[in-house]
């Protein structure tokens, strides 16, 4: 039964004290029975799990009526219309399937968080998934400094109305899902969890997506974890998860499985607490909830058998230069939203091919032969691009290769 | 490339719930090395900034791209929209991507799309059959927009 003392923060530090991995998985839909069997069987996967319930993307965009709309007239929707459907339902949804073993996350991708703010914790839920920027320049043309309103507000409603355990992760580590180089993943997720904190969050996480290169990836987790220790304050809680490659995805089952191994190991090695899995259906469509079950298990499983530290890796200079750029952002205001959009204006922060009007859009990224994530231009970044002669131009061609890269190398 | 096509301006763009976007920066790549002059709107697109931006544009050719599983739905009420303006009801809109949730091409969809005012529907991100669809019309004589051919 639900208590209302679950937190998430609490049951992942449990898990990773216990030396299990935390895995979770992707999961929304609109049909309530099917909604329901999919945390029912998260719970009970062979894994340590956490339950997720992804919004659509009606609700994302703050089109409520549309959503309300489509339940009415029983058209599926993308994920579970948490605004549309009555409390109680939701309630319902969780009564008996999460509790203080079981707690349950509410990924979104909105920028305008409050209403779904308000929705989850008026079921009891007290985490969810996002950012300023994180949820803002990826996902639509919401102005960034609009954006960095609403989630003050949002992380300030969430801290008000779940006192002591409300969670928020960062999708900082996220952009785009795929050829961000790792300094600039590093650098949004720290400065997005220092805004959490700033606003009233006492438990955060910080998160990193897989990218091209499993030493760069390693490097790269140890350096967020490393720049939290440095930059976040000392009683905030802070656990750091991995997300499976977001980017194209192996189109076999056993190159989607391979992928998803490599994440689950990664996690381990380099220190993560929490595991988003991918599932071996991924590049076809959405999955089902047994796909998921079985990329649950699976996780857990390689994770168990992984020895955490392994070898150890280079220093490439991820951890300094996400270092030049939070120093070079929070040098910019006291306040960290304030300090964030100004950045972005002043092209501080560039996500490369990130089609935002308040993304400067003058910084780019390629995969090199040996699979490292680098960058060709960095437009007005305080950080170094390579060597000029190594800078290919992009093409459809160039780009479509970079983004089928991973795919590629798994299938194979 | 021929002269013919180097005037041709493409009005790039997601759809009202979609957040995808490397298919738009792949879109624009392939079309600005075919010699077109590319407006990217990038995601998220409402319908009235479709219009609007359709009009200051005057684009020869309105490409909509969609992942999301919403692409029928959003589709719809994108090109609904700009054929409501008399002054938009010629342009050549075509749709393309990921556009049902299943994964699964649906031709009753298919003739929806088309019978609300998409010239061409490419579903499953049928590449090639756009890249045929460009080739065609680049061989056609340019259409102002808002005017008859």
């Amino acid at each position: 039964m639900s208590t209302g003392q679950v937190s998430f923060g609490r049951f992942v530090a449990d898990a990773a004290a216990a030396g299990r991995l935390v895995v979770q998985p992707r999961m929304g839909f609109s049909d309530l029975r099917r909604m329901r069997a999919g945390l029912e069987r998260t719970r009970f996967a062979a894994a340590t799990t956490v339950g997720t319930v992804t919004i659509d993307s009606y609700t994302r965009v703050g089109a409520y009526a549309a959503a309300r709309r489509a339940l009415a007239e029983g058209t599926p929707l993308n994920g579970y219309p948490i605004v549309a459907y009555p409390q109680e339902t939701t309630r319902a949804l969780f009564d008996g399937v999460r509790d203080d073993t079981f707690p349950v996350q509410v990924r979104h991708g909105s920028s305008r968080p409050e209403s779904i703010i308000r929705a989850l914790t008026a079921a009891g839920l007290d985490a969810t998934e996002g950012g300023p920027v994180s949820y803002c320049l990826p996902y639509g043309r919401t102005p960034l400094r609009e954006s960095v309103r609403h989630w003050a507000r949002g992380c300030e409603l969430l801290a008000e109305r779940a006192p002591g355990t409300a969670h928020v992760e960062s999708f900082g580590g996220c952009l785009l899902g795929q050829l961000c180089p790792p300094g600039l993943l590093v650098a949004i997720s720290l400065l997005e969890v220092l805004f959490f904190a700033r606003h009233g969050i006492g438990s955060v996480s910080l998160s990193y997506a897989q990218q091209t290169n499993p030493d760069q990836d390693a490097e790269a987790v140890r350096a967020l974890r490393r720049l939290a220790g440095e930059f976040l304050p000392a009683h905030v809680d802070r656990h750091v998860v991995l997300y499976t490659y977001m980017g194209v995805f192996p189109t076999t089952v056993g190159g989607a499985r391979r992928l998803l191994e490599a994440s689950a190991r990664l996690a381990v090695r380099a220190g993560a607490q929490r595991l988003i899995v991918k599932t071996s259906a991924e590049a076809h469509r959405i999955p089902t909830v047994e796909e998921n079950v079985r990329a649950l298990e699976t996780a857990a499983a390689t994770a168990g058998t992984t020895d955490t530290g392994g070898p150890e890796v280079p220093d490439t200079g991820v951890y300094a230069e996400a270092r030049a750029l939070v120093e070079a952002v929070l040098d910019l205001h006291a306040e960290p939203g304030r300090a964030l959009h100004a950045a972005f204006r002043r092209g501080l922060l560039d996500v490369p091919y990130c089609l935002h009007p308040d993304n400067a859009g003058q910084s780019r990224s390629w995969i090199d032969d040996a699979g490292w994530l680098r960058w060709s231009a960095v437009g007005g970044m305080p950080i170094r691009a390579a060597a000029p002669g190594d800078r290919p131009a992009m093409t459809s061609t160039r780009l479509l290769a970079a983004l089928h890269t991973v795919a590629r190398r798994y299938d194979h | 490339m021929a002269l013919s096509q180097a005037a041709r301006k493409v009005l790039l763009t997601g759809t009202v719930s979609d957040s995808h976007t490397w298919n738009l920066v792949f879109l624009e790549l392939l079309l600005t090395e075919q010699g077109y002059a590319v407006d990217n709107l990038g995601p998220c697109v409402p319908v009235e900034l479709l219009v609007r931006r359709c009009r200051a544009y005057a684009p020869d050719l309105v490409v909509v791209s969609s992942v999301n599983g919403h692409g029928y739905a959003d589709g719809l009420a994108a090109v609904t929209g700009l054929r409501a303006e008399p002054d938009l009801a010629d342009v050549p809109v075509v749709i393309g991507g990921n556009l049902g949730l299943d994964g699964r091409d649906d031709a009753h969809r298919r003739a929806r799309l088309r019978a609300a005012g998409y010239q061409a529907v490419f579903d499953d991100g049928d590449l090639l059959a756009f890249e045929r669809y460009l080739t065609a019309l680049t061989g056609q004589p340019r259409t102002p927009v808002g005017r008859p051919a």
